[in-house]
């Protein structure tokens, strides 16, 4: 009986997974292209560095900041206008990573700000006192030594994209969260959910054991 | 030649100001090794790091070779910064990278080939000697070869003026010994200008031609190495100076004396005549040493002798002003006439 009711939902759940998988990359890619280089505009332009800039400082900090306080659900409706103006279309996986690309931008370049405060200030002051450029600095000294904090920050950030993309149902995005909404919350079927809660699972736990292993590779310290 | 026009920093916050440096003015010559000593708050690490500007002065000049940096754009600040070199008390090397990455680094700011650059490094880490390391990443190095590194990548594109901001401080005597020769073989053989700053006085010792010393922002005493060390001014300056050169005995055994104890310093070619044996030859008055010491400073003898006098008061008056006309550096400690 529960495996013939499993066995019923394994189209279902494969759809719902691919969907997960779907979103969270999509948004993760976005995240790395948009979140890093605003990671680093947020480190460089403080107090005291080679690129100190307050306007550009305060200003960017704060709109950071107001993203990041919109609530999820909030965010996923609101930017509806948006999502249609770049795709098209306000339903489905591919819309739904528009709001969770948003979401993530702000979050990655935070913690990819963070990461980069760990550095030695006296290392990034001997690449200004050898004579290296911005873009030197940035890219021989400040990236690789927070390498493994960036790492960890992708790994952080593809798990909340995995916690985020279960209210993607919402715009009719689909995966494994949604599901688990859907059968477990909205129809009291307790197998659907205990299973899609099972997938999350290990789909969090590899997710933390990949990045672990890969920041570990890169740390060279 | 660098030149430092008065300068002053001046670190300001919304409740307070802090006087960095105080209106300094220096000029320290081509190929000198030029020591700035001072307690910490001092000023000195400042005065330094003004030097290549990694700290812009709120007002004053910094000429190097006949060029104000302080005029300079970002650009032209880089290209003179390519000529002068730096190195560091915690070494701050790129912990991700290897020892020749390190250094290739310097080179690859001043858009060096790859050639260029893999040349150039093997030739300076084997000046420095550790050409065996090459690949090894900082975390596999000791402190003095850290700093080893850290010389090499300053001297990367052959810069006129090399500072150090206590850069044998983190590392044990020993290795400050090998790192201050180290130093010296680049000045002598490279014509290096070196600026450093320190609170060991040890050091200055062992290798400054000339010392400034610093207190609250101000050099309160400048002079050769020689000079400040046989007749210091200040009283900073004594103190510093009594950290390397001491002279003392013990109180018990002071009290014990009954003679008249007199402290005689003997400066340059003095150290090397027989003034002492001429004395008690001429006046009758026995002379026992307590302590003795000869110190070379820059290669020059300093020589201190405790001694203790006895025999008749008027005898031993006529002996002390004796030592005094021919050296001119005798401290009565203790009279009992």
């Amino acid at each position: 009986m529960l495996l013939d009711s499993l066995l019923n939902l394994v189209p279902e759940l494969n759809k719902a997974f691919l969907e997960t998988i779907y979103m969270v990359a999509i948004s993760l890619v976005i995240a790395i292209i948009a979140g890093l280089p605003l990671g680093i505009l947020l480190f460089v332009t403080d107090h005291g560095l080679f690129l100190e800039n307050t306007t550009v400082k305060s200003v960017l900090g704060f709109v950071v900041n107001m993203i990041r306080s919109i609530p999820f659900v909030i965010l996923l409706v609101g930017l509806l206008p948006l999502t249609k103006l770049i795709t098209g279309t306000t339903i489905g996986p591919t819309a739904a990573s528009v709001s969770l690309s948003v979401a993530a931008i702000p979050f990655f370049a935070r913690i990819v700000e963070t990461s980069l405060r760990e550095i030695d200030k006296g290392v990034i002051e001997a690449a200004v006192a050898v004579g290296a450029t911005p873009w030197m600095i940035i890219k021989d000294v400040l990236l690789p030594e927070a390498r493994p904090g960036i790492i960890h920050g992708i790994t952080i950030t593809t798990i909340s994209l995995v916690g985020y993309s279960a209210m993607a149902g919402i715009v009719g995005g689909g995966g494994i969260g949604d599901l688990a909404i859907r059968f477990g919350y909205y129809r009291y079927d307790n197998t659907v959910m205990i299973t899609t809660i099972v997938i999350l699972i290990c789909l969090v736990q590899m997710i933390q054991f990949a990045g672990d292993r890969i920041a570990r590779l890169a740390d060279k310290r | 030649m660098i030149e430092v026009k008065n300068l002053v920093k001046v670190y300001s916050s919304k409740k307070n100001k802090v006087i960095g440096v105080d209106n300094v003015s220096l000029t320290i010559k081509n190929g000198e090794i030029f020591g700035i000593v001072g307690y910490s708050g001092a000023g000195k690490s400042t005065l330094l790091r003004c030097i290549n500007l990694l700290e812009r002065p709120t007002s004053g000049q910094v000429i190097i070779d006949g060029v104000d940096l302080t005029t300079l754009n970002e650009k032209e600040l880089r290209q003179a910064r390519l000529k002068i070199g730096m190195i560091f008390q915690h070494f701050h090397l790129v912990s991700s990278k290897t020892v020749f990455e390190n250094v290739a680094f310097a080179l690859k700011a001043a858009k060096k080939s790859k050639e260029e650059i893999e040349k150039r490094v093997n030739e300076l880490l084997e000046m420095v000697g550790l050409a065996d390391k090459r690949d090894a990443y900082p975390s596999q190095l000791s402190g003095g070869q850290k700093q080893r590194v850290g010389i090499a990548r300053a001297l990367a594109n052959e810069p006129t003026v090399l500072l150090c901001d206590e850069a044998t401080s983190a590392l044990d005597p020993s290795t400050t010994k090998s790192i201050l020769a180290l130093l010296k073989k680049i000045n002598r053989e490279l014509g290096i200008t070196i600026v450093l700053i320190t609170h060991e006085m040890e050091v200055v010792k062992d290798i400054c031609d000339r010392i400034a010393v610093m207190q609250d922002g101000k050099v309160i005493e400048l002079g050769t190495v020689y000079d400040i060390f046989t007749n210091p001014k200040e009283e900073l300056t004594k103190s510093f100076i009594h950290s390397v050169l001491q002279f003392e005995i013990p109180d018990h055994l002071l009290k014990k004396r009954t003679g008249t104890i007199v402290k005689i310093q003997f400066k340059g070619e003095m150290a090397e005549e027989a003034i002492v044996s001429d004395m008690l030859q001429t006046f009758k008055v026995k002379g026992n040493i307590l302590h003795g010491k000869i110190e070379y400073i820059q290669d020059m003898p300093l020589g201190i002798f405790i001694m203790e006098l006895t025999g008749d008061p008027h005898e031993i008056k006529r002996a002390i002003d004796y030592i005094s006309l021919r050296t001119n550096g005798l401290e009565v400690i203790k009279n009992v006439a």
